[in-house]
């Protein structure tokens, strides 16, 4: 007995140790969906993560990494939960992932008020852009209504007077119609919510639409939704009728099960797997070789939240103890980003340019082309917002 | 004397005991996401003893008990998201709200009798769901942050872990007790009574409806209580906590544990949030093996992990 | 304008026929033996994923259909005989709970075989466009044609349950189960043979849905609390109640969908009224529900009990 006490004393001894400032493993949890039909985006994240992982050798500054992945379902509150337990249990020094806005924004007070370091990848919650911005909230993506706005200036571009909005009634849906509200030019005729994510039928919302024949259809509607929406759209017999551009709605993952309902049709990214910078053509070979496929901007943004992680840790040399370093670090965002050089603003979102992607069809591949550049340097307008100068 | 030290009544010490001092282990070993863990399990064993009052001792089978803690969760959040955080006033409207929503949905549901008691409470749950989906304003189908837990004027700080762990336990013993205290008074021996046979109760001469329609109440106030608790833990509340899978949960917890007893519910909350966890970090399919339990319970284990305990007292006395 | 409403009429009525298969198979049980069954929805799910497993397999939607109707109505008879035909002449308390484990057990075991992601069943390109059926008026062919096998097998279910010796068995047994046993009828088979049978129509129901909504776990959970609601409205037990509370819930919802929005648009927020309109129409079902059962507490075609 004695002895099992003494043996416990020196172990606990030695582990509180010599005081090093430096951390003995990177822990990063990362909260994304990898259950239930938006599994696959999970899934491609986790893919995008532990490649960025296996290109700096599983360390970062000459620390070993370790990554542990939790799943959200989807649901806010089962994200919140997963989050604090790798807060709490785990005690991580990063957090990424984050799919859906409204997890996210259920998910970041605990964050926040552990000052852990939140890098999201995807979920483009504009309150994190603008009122909740905060020194530990970093963000590779984009706000919710970025993109639509550049699919708006498009779309006025070509002349479009009348457009039917549809899109899922939830944090993200109404940011991201309400993008597409501010910069279009020409008239909102009908603007219709889904409840989310329960509801694939789109058959009452699509009549609306094709009665109201309108000049063009707009929707966002992300994962295995968009696979319907594009199907019920041409069994409605609106394909080459009236034409639909999108956000968020095809991507490399759900193209494979859209196919041709999908030709054509006109979105925009902050990124293509098509665009020629060094960083992205050894990501997107290196992605297809190990997993036969070609990666989505859910990954392309994953693999470089792992790299902006990766890039802060070397710089201040594994002493994670220094928050604000870390901060600093962070803010310079100095990595090779696939989407090419960016800046973060003050809110920590990027400064960045936007392109416009059409989907076309090579012998019977189905790939995202780059037709355009729609914005240069783009900033989000809820910067304004945030308090943080 | 040894009619009282029953393995049972043993475990039930154990339990009690177990409770009170877990935030001393937390303290020792650092490991705060047991803490999480428990508190999570003491209110929704809270809202199991709740629903245990009307399905185990009353046998009003309500399929609708999530609504009452979506409710009481909805008071604190929107009050809350109003700039009201007193609990002072969080609390009792927490209460007030789901009692009214009691009464309603008892009083025209008590009507019906079997099925379409099930289903009826079914559907008043189904509309506060979709009631609450409906409000923009807080939140609408994604649910809304709770940025302060309930203030309570400075006497306790719900923030800090332990002390709204302790609260949430002790709002259970005392639950637990009112529950004794009713079950054991001539309202409860009525409520028990119209259980087995309804008319001859009121042949007695007893208005059973009125003492029912009083029990569901009773039970739904509890259970807004506990939708309190869920709101100030989580920090957040949805929809999502209405959801007929939730009371579905509630209803696995009570039958789990045993039906119309004292500690059945608790038991049966820690049984099955435990083996979620346990088997969770196990298998990833876990409910695989929930799934066949729950039929193996149902056919040959009626009373539950309480009726076990029960039987293994049976066994030693006879030997 | 009127063809926008025609239009959303059809959209109602395909899918309140839609529920009515599922429904149908869930009153025929409960009535005939007094079992509620929550795994239902399971049921629908499995179809779902079955055909789109052999229409893979076979390259052939209709093959695939065909096949996973027979494999769901033989998961449906194993389910009876291992797990229901114990239940019956129980408190409908156990049936909840144990039907309840079966939710989970399939989900887990369908995310064990299939994987967490989902299926699609993708439709041949000869149901996949529009047809014209007025002039001028274009409507989804695939739409077109749930609304014709569904009536078709209401028909069929009409003519089984009225006109034929099984059905008038199952029609004395949702009467009086007893006297059926005394007549010598192999009650035992009979169930098995009912059940499976409702495992079938569910599992139509579910490949049919499969092709405009995806196939993924927890697919029936939703649809199953609305054909609990159409039997309860109906009635239980009754196939025709089941039908006409079918075609009032599937034109609620969808009707509410469609004018709901605008409805609310006139003099709540764009905002508000974007969130309320879908909760709204949800609601109204529920509301339904629960005025039928106030004013008439066995719903609207009470089967005759003695």
């Amino acid at each position: 007995m004695r002895k099992s006490l003494l043996v416990a004393g020196v172990a606990l001894a030695l582990m509180a140790g010599p005081a090093s400032a430096q951390n003995k493993t990177i822990k990063i949890g990362f909260v994304s969906t990898f259950s239930g039909p938006t599994a696959v985006i999970g899934n491609d994240m986790r893919n995008a993560f532990e490649l960025a992982l296996d290109h700096m050798g599983r360390k970062m500054g000459g620390i070993p990494v370790e990554v542990i992945y939790e799943d959200d379902g989807q649901k806010p509150e089962v994200g919140k939960q997963k989050t604090q337990k790798l807060i709490e249990s785990d005690k991580v020094d990063f957090i990424s992932g984050y799919i859906w806005s409204n997890v996210v924004l259920a998910s970041v007070k605990p964050i926040v008020d552990s000052k852990t370091f939140l890098i999201v990848a995807n979920a483009g919650a504009s309150e994190l852009a603008g009122k909740q911005c905060s020194p530990y909230v970093f963000s590779t993506s984009w706000t919710n209504d970025q993109n639509p706005r550049a699919v708006a200036e498009y779309m006025n571009k070509k002349g479009i007077k009348t457009v039917y909005m549809i899109g899922p009634n939830y944090a993200a849906g109404k940011e991201n119609l309400g993008g597409m509200a501010a910069a279009f030019r020409g008239k909102v005729v009908g603007e219709d919510y889904t409840t989310w994510p329960s509801q694939l039928d789109f058959s009452a919302e699509l009549a609306k639409a094709k009665a109201a024949n309108p000049g063009a259809i707009y929707t966002f509607y992300p994962g295995a939704a968009g696979v319907q929406f594009l199907n019920q759209y041409e069994q409605a017999g609106l394909k080459g009728k009236i034409p639909l551009y999108t956000t968020f709605t095809i991507d490399s993952l759900s193209l494979p099960r859209q196919k041709d309902a999908a030709v054509g049709v006109i979105g925009a990214l902050q990124w293509g797997a098509d665009l020629k910078n060094d960083a992205n053509k050894k990501f997107v070979s290196d992605f297809e070789a190990k997993f036969k496929t070609e990666p989505s901007f859910y990954a392309a943004q994953s693999y470089d939240a792992a790299n902006l992680i990766a890039s802060a840790v070397a710089a201040v040399k594994g002493n994670l103890k220094d928050k604000a370093a870390v901060q600093k670090a962070l803010e310079k965002a100095n990595f090779k980003s696939v989407r090419g050089a960016f800046k973060f603003d003050t809110d920590h979102y990027p400064i960045q340019n936007f392109y416009m992607q059409e989907v076309v069809k090579n012998g019977d591949k189905y790939t995202l082309k780059t037709i355009a550049t729609a914005i240069e340097n783009s900033r989000n307008v809820h910067v304004g917002d945030c308090p943080m100068k | 004397m040894s009619g009282w030290l029953t393995p049972r009544n043993i475990v039930v010490v154990i339990l009690i005991a177990g409770l009170t001092l877990l935030p001393a282990y937390v303290v020792l070993t650092g490991d705060r996401f047991a803490l999480t863990l428990f508190t999570r399990i003491v209110i929704l064993s809270l809202a199991a003893v709740s629903l245990n009052l009307i399905l185990g001792y009353g046998g009003m089978m309500s399929f609708g008990h999530a609504a009452y803690l979506g409710i009481g969760g909805y008071a604190v959040g929107i009050l809350a998201a109003e700039g009201v955080y007193s609990g002072f006033v969080q609390w009792p409207l927490a209460l007030v709200a789901s009692a009214l929503f009691a009464l309603v949905v008892g009083a025209l549901s008590l009507r019906t009798r079997g099925v379409y008691f099930i289903m009826i409470t079914l559907a008043f749950a189904q509309m506060a769901y979709y009631v609450f989906s409906g409000l923009a304003r807080y939140g609408g189908d994604d649910g809304q942050t709770i940025d302060k837990r309930s203030q309570f004027a400075g006497l306790l700080n719900l923030e800090n872990k332990v002390v709204f762990y302790y609260v949430c336990l002790v709002l259970l013993f005392a639950c637990i007790y009112l529950v004794w205290r009713l079950v054991n008074s001539r309202f409860g021996l009525v409520i028990q009574g119209a259980r087995s046979n309804e008319a001859r109760m009121r042949a007695i001469g007893f208005p059973t409806y009125r003492y029912k329609l009083v029990c569901f109440v009773i039970a739904g106030t509890m259970g807004g209580l506990a939708g309190a608790l869920v709101a100030n833990n989580t920090d957040f509340v949805s929809p999502a906590m209405m959801f007929w899978t939730r009371s579905g949960d509630l209803i696995v917890m009570v039958v789990l544990g045993g039906m119309g007893t004292l500690f059945g519910p608790v038991f049966g909350a820690i049984f099955l949030l435990v083996l979620e966890e346990v088997l969770s970090g196990f298998t990833e399919y876990w409910q695989i093996i929930l799934g066949p339990l729950l039929v193996l319970v149902v056919l040959f284990a009626r009373g539950g992990i309480d009726g076990l305990l029960r039987s293994l007292s049976r066994e030693k006395s006879h030997g | 304008m009127t063809s926008l409403f025609f239009e959303q009429c059809l959209n109602g009525l395909q899918f309140g026929l839609l529920l009515f298969l599922l429904a149908a198979g869930l009153t025929l049980v409960f009535g005939i033996m007094d079992l509620v069954n929550l795994a239902h929805g399971s049921l629908y799910m499995v179809g779902a994923y079955f055909a789109a497993t052999f229409a893979a397999w076979t390259n052939s939607f209709v093959l695939g259909a065909v096949m996973a109707l027979i494999a769901t109505l033989v998961v449906g008879m194993v389910v009876e005989v291992v797990v229901m035909r114990r239940m019956y002449g129980r408190d409908h308390l156990d049936h909840v709970l144990a039907t309840f484990g079966l939710i989970l057990f399939f989900d887990e075991l369908v995310r064990l075989i299939w994987g967490p992601g989902g299926l699609s069943l993708p439709l041949p390109s000869w149901l996949n466009r529009p047809v014209q059926i007025l002039p001028g008026f274009q409507y989804s062919g695939y739409r077109l044609s749930i609304i014709v096998v569904s009536l078709a097998v209401a028909v069929f279910l009409y003519v089984l349950v009225m006109r034929t010796r099984i059905g008038m068995l199952i029609r004395a047994g949702a009467a009086n189960r007893e006297m059926v046993g005394a007549l010598g009828v192999n009650i035992k088979l009979l169930f098995t043979l009912v059940f499976g049978l409702g495992a079938a129509l569910a599992g139509l129901a579910g490949l049919m849905q499969a092709p405009i909504l995806t196939v993924q776990i927890g697919m029936g959970e939703n649809i199953l609390i609305l054909a609990f609601v159409i039997t309860v409205i109906g009635g239980i037990g009754s196939i025709r109640g089941a039908f006409i509370a079918a075609i009032m819930v599937g034109f609620i919802d969808t009707l509410g969908r469609a004018y709901f929005p605008e409805i609310l648009r006139s003099f709540l927020s764009k905002d508000v009224a974007a969130t309320a309109a879908p909760a709204l129409s949800s609601m109204l079902i529920y509301l339904l529900m629960a005025i039928v059962l106030i004013a008439r507490p066995e719903g609207l075609f009470p089967a005759v009990r003695k």
